[in-house]
């Protein structure tokens, strides 16, 4: 009666295979590397670059135990930290500024466990050090910008219609036109009507004052896309620090969350991330002979070397000092197609950035413009068009010569140069290497000794039944790990102490099966049966029990942030795998051991007392 | 082995109106710390800044005091953390002072003098993001409150339901009103603890009631009164209380040795939170039950009339 069909040992069998193959990376260690990847999708990451990197390795007398691609990074492995270190200067020498290239830990584990998707367990900040930063976007601010610029859109079509008008009022997230009768508010509601369709309008007859509102929906959109910038734009800087495997995640509607693991040097970080890149748009200077003796080194009075980055590599370019816009006038730069199909990048610019820009349009058709992203003192050209006519109306079309790659490069780098809203730090914590190893060890030797201890008393109070108790929890164990490592679940300090409290509390089915059997027993049941009465019993209790802490697990996951949310992940994923061990694979055991034997006289499950002794 | 040799039911139930008085007693003090105390809440909740650094030599805190003290930062307070080289620094927020010039100026006024540390750890919240966690906290416990007690209604009988929630409020508030008492820092892992707690404490409870649910069911049992029922099963769930509570306490004391300052709090509030749930599963959800007037009806539904045949 004790026996498993062979398909049910065939399922534990299989679980067991799959949790060891998963949980093996987490022993294997890690080893440096120097990761390599690309901003730009214009600069990418190929095999053209490994043989370059390579080369310059080659030439260091430098030889990396691997070397991969790996989506859009290239890894580079090395025996020890000192080789790391100066592969890091030899391929920086080699590739210059226009890749990251950072210091990175990567799995040693063999190459076929990490084809079949095994990866060691992604260890939070706390255990591996790196800074955490919580940023929150001004939403008003990013309102505010919105409703200035339409201010001065309807200023504008206003001028251009030639319908006089009063003064422009704001009140909340509308504008108020104050026009002077009848005639000129229905001539201006008609044009404002045709060329800003995203506004509600509302006409007051009587005081003949038109209002402008933002839609509810336009301000959702507006405060979407203010998030989403700043990350791209986050993003850009972030990765200018050389940080490995950063994290850059929206966190509720108006937050960020910014992670960057092994960065020790807050103060840096934060200045990078803080940092306002500008945007400024000067005049080239194509002339040969002036260009000749800046290459030369003579740049001439006024002019500046600046340079420029294509696919084609660096080329220099030489510009004028005097700035004609900056990327406060800039209001959306989005890549796109030009009426040919040819890719673009599409500016809009505000209502003083339009007027410059059709004045200084006017006056150089025929030369080019540059537009250069100052970040840090560091100046660098973005794109260079030529002028081919007068630009009026604020929007500005930039093509030709370029793919859809670079297309979207310009327009980020042009978003770049001017955030959507200013940001702040609510929330910082960092994190020292030393206490992240120490946590990890801390971590690990409560679980351990909590183990030993839990095992050496199942043993001795339950004999073979703890053994099979204690094998059980052992595979609970492997299987969380496994299941931990496979979901790349961030695994935290409160989340080895929910590791170290869900076995302690899975060992409460055992338990509750092994009191069972021992009662059968005492009420005289046949072993055998006793093995039933008791697992069947206790299920009941079991599956009660596990749905009530369950629930508090998945409350935790839903309410909570930060160390609560990495307990409670762990938590219900040891809820699950405790279940599956304690019950199924416990049975097997004990159908193993005890299922086969027909006259069977006792079990050894320690001591069975009886009252009537 | 067997630790536990009862001879007969132990009656737990007379002794409804001493458990009673005990639980009403410490809840009311554990209520009392907590108003006239108040929690100690860590950075995470109050916002400002937490400095952890080590030195090489054993720290000297009077002088580390002084030295931050030079920097008039406002109520700082210096204290050791765990071993005589850790120091924890905590500083209240400053409105235009961002928290890497804090750390910086701090570092620089204890290196100034050639003291040989190492910055491990800094904290920075802000002031919005505390009252926020303290929301979802309470928010979590009322959800966690009530998909327990549905989960119980549906599956037991509302009473059972109401007492094991009336016993679990009541480990919860015991904890809270020690972490008061002894103005322990009350932290956002200390909170994952409690929660936990919630869960864990609720298993003990269901473990008694199904046992009373299966005794009403006994042919045995039919002629014994509510209270001895309810006697019996809490007798032979005795020992797989102990033990169980015995191991998770076992994992939990390693936790507290091993686990370091980070895991201490939590480990402290999982100690009590286990002891006080032994307690009030036996001593508090049972005699609830009992008053709320759970009855043999209750728990097992009438046979259904079988119908005749119609020809």
């Amino acid at each position: 009666m004790n026996r498993y069909p062979l398909w049910k040992y065939l399922i534990i069998g299989l679980a067991l295979i799959v949790s060891t193959i998963y949980t093996l990376p987490n022993f294997f260690g890690e080893s440096p590397a120097v990761q390599i990847s690309s901003s730009r999708q214009s600069i990418p990451v190929d095999t053209a670059l490994m043989g370059r990197v390579e080369t310059a390795l080659a030439a260091k007398n430098l030889t990396p135990d691997g070397l991969f691609l790996d989506g859009n990074s290239l890894k580079v492995r090395f025996r020890d930290p000192d080789t790391q270190i100066k592969a890091r200067d030899a391929i920086q020498a080699e590739l210059g500024d226009s890749y990251i290239i950072a210091l990175n830990l990567l799995s040693s584990s063999p190459g076929w466990l990490t084809r079949l998707g095994a990866h060691p367990m992604f260890l939070g900040l706390d255990l591996r050090g790196g800074v955490h930063f919580l940023l929150e976007v001004d939403m008003k601010a990013a309102i505010d910008k919105t409703v200035e610029r339409y201010s001065g859109d309807i200023r504008r079509e206003l001028k251009a219609q030639k319908i006089r008008y009063g003064a422009i009022k704001r009140s909340g997230n509308a504008l108020v036109v104050q026009l002077r009768d009848a005639q000129t508010l229905k001539a201006a509601a008609d044009a404002l009507a045709r060329t800003l369709p995203s506004l509600t309008m509302s006409e007051d007859a009587d005081a003949f004052t038109l209002t402008l509102a933002l839609k509810p929906e336009e301000i959702t959109r507006i405060q979407g896309d203010a998030v989403k910038q700043n990350i791209s734009t986050l993003h850009n800087r972030v990765n200018e620090l050389g940080v490995a495997e950063p994290v850059i995640q929206q966190a509720g509607p108006n937050r960020i969350v910014v992670q960057l693991p092994g960065v020790q040097d807050t103060a840096k970080a934060k200045d990078i991330l803080g940092r306002t890149a500008t945007l400024q748009v000067r005049l080239v200077e194509d002339d040969p002979a002036l260009m000749a003796d800046a290459q030369a080194g003579v740049v001439p009075a006024g002019y500046e070397l600046l340079d420029e980055l294509t696919s084609r590599g660096p080329s220099k370019i030489l510009v004028k000092r005097d700035v004609e816009l900056t990327g406060d006038n800039i209001n959306d730069a989005q890549a796109g197609f030009d009426e040919n199909g040819a890719p673009a990048v599409h500016i809009n610019l505000d209502s003083t950035g339009a007027s410059i820009f059709r004045q200084v349009t006017a006056e150089n058709i025929g030369r080019r413009m540059a537009m250069i992203l100052v970040e840090k003192g560091k100046a660098e050209v973005v794109t260079a068009p030529v002028i081919r006519s007068e630009i009026g109306g604020g929007r500005v079309q930039i093509s030709g010569s370029m793919n859809p790659a670079e297309a979207n490069d310009v327009a980020l780098l042009l978003r770049a140069g001017s955030l959507a809203a200013p940001m702040t730090i609510i929330e910082e914590r960092t994190v020292g290497p030393s206490l992240g190893k120490e946590n990890i060890e801390k971590g690990f030797n409560s679980t351990l000794w909590g183990f030993a201890a839990i095992v050496v008393f199942m043993v001795i109070y339950y004999r073979v039944f703890g053994v099979i108790s204690a094998l059980s929890l052992g595979v609970n164990l492997l299987v969380l790990v496994a299941m931990l490592s496979m979901l790349q679940a961030t695994l935290t300090l409160p989340g080895i102490a929910a590791i170290a409290l869900t076995l302690g509390m899975a060992i409460d089915a055992n338990v509750l099966i092994n009191e069972r059997v021992r009662e059968e027993l005492r009420n005289g049941v046949p072993p055998q049966s006793a093995i039933q009465a008791g697992y069947q019993h206790a299920w009941a209790t079991i599956v009660d029990s596990n749905i009530t802490t369950l629930i508090a697990g998945l409350a935790l996951l839903i309410f909570g942030s930060g160390p609560v949310r990495g307990f409670a992940v762990v938590h219900c994923l040891g809820i699950l795998s405790s279940m599956f061990s304690a019950v199924l694979v416990s049975r097997g055991f004990v159908n193993l051991w005890y299922g086969r034997r027909r006259r069977l006289a006792s079990l050894s499950i320690g001591q069975v007392w009886k009252p009537n002794q | 082995m067997e630790f536990f040799r009862i001879k007969r039911d132990i009656p737990f139930m007379s002794y409804g109106k001493l458990t009673t008085a005990i639980s009403l007693l410490t809840f009311v003090l554990a209520v009392f710390f907590l108003v006239t105390r108040g929690l100690n809440f860590s950075v995470e909740f109050t916002g400002g800044t937490v400095m952890e650094v080590q030195y090489a030599q054993a720290a000297n805190l009077p002088k580390i005091r002084e030295q931050v003290g030079t920097l008039r930062l406002g109520e700082a307070t210096v204290q050791s953390l765990g071993t005589s080289r850790d120091v924890l620094i905590r500083l209240p927020n400053k409105p235009g002072v961002t928290s890497a010039q804090l750390s910086n100026q701090v570092m620089g006024a204890l290196k100034a003098d050639g003291g040989q540390l190492e910055l491990r750890k800094v904290e920075f919240v802000g002031p919005s993001v505390g009252a926020e966690l303290v929301e979802h906290g309470l928010t979590a416990i009322t959800i966690v409150c009530l998909g327990i007690m549905l989960y119980l209604a549906l599956r037991f009988e509302w009473r059972f339901a109401v007492a094991a929630i009336i016993a679990n409020m009541h480990d919860v508030v015991i904890i809270l009103g020690c972490f008061a008492l002894f103005q322990w820092e009350f932290s956002l892992t200390v909170l994952a603890g409690v929660l936990a707690v919630l869960g864990y404490s609720v298993n003990e409870s269901v473990v008694v009631f199904d046992r009373i649910r299966e005794n009403f069911r006994k042919p045995a049992m039919r002629n014994k009164s509510v209270a001895e029922v309810i006697d019996n099963a809490i007798t032979s769930t005795m020992s797989r209380t102990i033990i169980t509570h015995g191991s998770t306490e076992a994992m939990v004391l390693s936790m507290l040795v091993f686990g370091g300052p980070a895991l201490h709090g939590f480990a402290i509030a999982l100690t009590i939170g286990i002891v006080f749930g032994i307690y009030s599963s036996v001593l508090v959800a049972s005699p609830i039950a009992l008053a709320l007037g759970i009855k043999r009806e209750h728990m097992i539904k009438p046979p259904k009339s079988k119908q005749e045949a119609v020809v």
